[in-house]
């Protein structure tokens, strides 16, 4: 382990992250109707599988946890501009962005 | 010390990612999430991720929160009908929450790490800073990866304004060929006019013959578009 993470444990850490992870579920169910905050709980969970691998990284003494995390972050901040401009789209086309009128696709 | 420290950044962490989804105002759930995000870069940076944890505050607080933020004060959404429901799904949500939640208490309970992964191939080199470390290994073994990241981005970004993007007949665009194919005399005349002379004895001031309505794109400015009109007839 790194100095850094010593004193703490890996097992904080994690618990945090589970605890996160479980948020962002439970956010997603929560929220069905708002599609904003549906991607703001993606956006969590992502954040806690960044402090995962940050842990990790930290607690094994190795590097590629922290280049796993840059990409992890480039992903989260691509998929946030697409999902935003699509429900941007949506809502110009539509007037709403109620997550239930989202059925043309039912055939 | 660190200990304390890892504490209260983990509670005001976990408080504000429950209040970004229970919020009711959708501009407070951004800012809880703006929270949250500043807390988990603190426990980056107790980790000893200090660049991660200056890139989260970058690139999370600075650009997606502040994207989320624009995008909800920007459309008119009646927020109260989108919490419908709200109370119908909370058991299904708290069910599965709960359920994954046991799962990872038991999986985290009885693991431990296996031998062959602490033989770490890019161990941390402790005489670098944090950033160089990084810097050295993202530019050297994951070159090709970070290319990609730069082409997701760069998709991303084309993604993003190609959606958005509304083509409005506003620009004053002109057929490039058909500007060519002027030549100096169609438009403009040279009239040789002597000294002392008035210039309304030309007919007063002289305009140019074509104009910028010859050479036009059809949908720009100013010019209707033929095929578009057809189709409305055609609907009509």
């Amino acid at each position: 382990m790194t100095p850094a993470i010593a004193s703490i444990g890996l097992t904080p850490y994690l618990i945090v992250s589970a605890v996160l992870l479980v948020l962002g579920v439970f956010g997603i169910f929560l929220n069905r109707k708002n599609i904003i905050i549906l991607l703001m709980s993606m956006e969590l969970i992502l954040l806690s599988a960044n402090l995962n691998l940050v842990a990790f990284s930290s607690a094994l003494g190795d590097l590629s946890g922290q280049v796993m995390v840059l990409f992890v972050l480039t992903i989260a901040a691509a998929e946030a501009a697409i999902g935003l401009a699509i429900v941007t789209v949506y809502f110009r086309n539509r007037g709403s962005i109620q997550v239930e009128d989202v059925t043309m696709m039912k055939g | 010390m660190a200990q304390l420290v890892f504490y209260v950044f983990a509670t005001v962490l976990v408080f504000s990612a429950i209040m970004v989804i229970t919020a009711r105002n959708p501009v407070h759930s951004v800012l809880f999430l703006i929270l949250a995000f500043f807390n988990a870069s603190g426990l980056f940076l107790i980790a000893g991720a200090e660049f991660l944890a200056m890139l989260l505050v970058i690139v999370y607080v600075g650009a997606v929160a502040v994207l989320f933020l624009f995008v909800v004060m920007m459309l008119d959404i009646d927020f109260s009908r989108l919490r419908e429901g709200f109370q119908k799904y909370a058991p299904l949500g708290a069910c599965v929450g709960g359920v994954l939640l046991a799962e990872l208490v038991l999986a985290f309970s009885n693991w431990q790490m296996a031998p062959a992964a602490v033989r770490t191939p890019l161990a941390i080199d402790p005489s670098l800073t944090n950033t160089a470390a990084l810097g050295t290994v993202i530019y050297t073994h994951y070159i090709l990866l970070f290319q990609a990241c730069g082409l997701v981005l760069l998709v991303a970004m084309i993604g993003a304004i190609v959606l958005t993007l509304r083509d409005q007949p506003m620009g004053r665009r002109q057929v490039v060929s058909r500007q060519h194919a002027r030549k100096v005399g169609d438009t403009l005349e040279l009239v040789t006019v002597s000294l002392g002379e008035n210039v309304a004895e030309h007919g007063g001031f002289l305009r140019p013959k074509g104009s910028y309505y010859e050479i036009a794109v059809p949908g720009s400015f100013g010019v209707p578009e033929p095929e578009a009109q057809e189709n409305e007839e055609k609907g009509a």
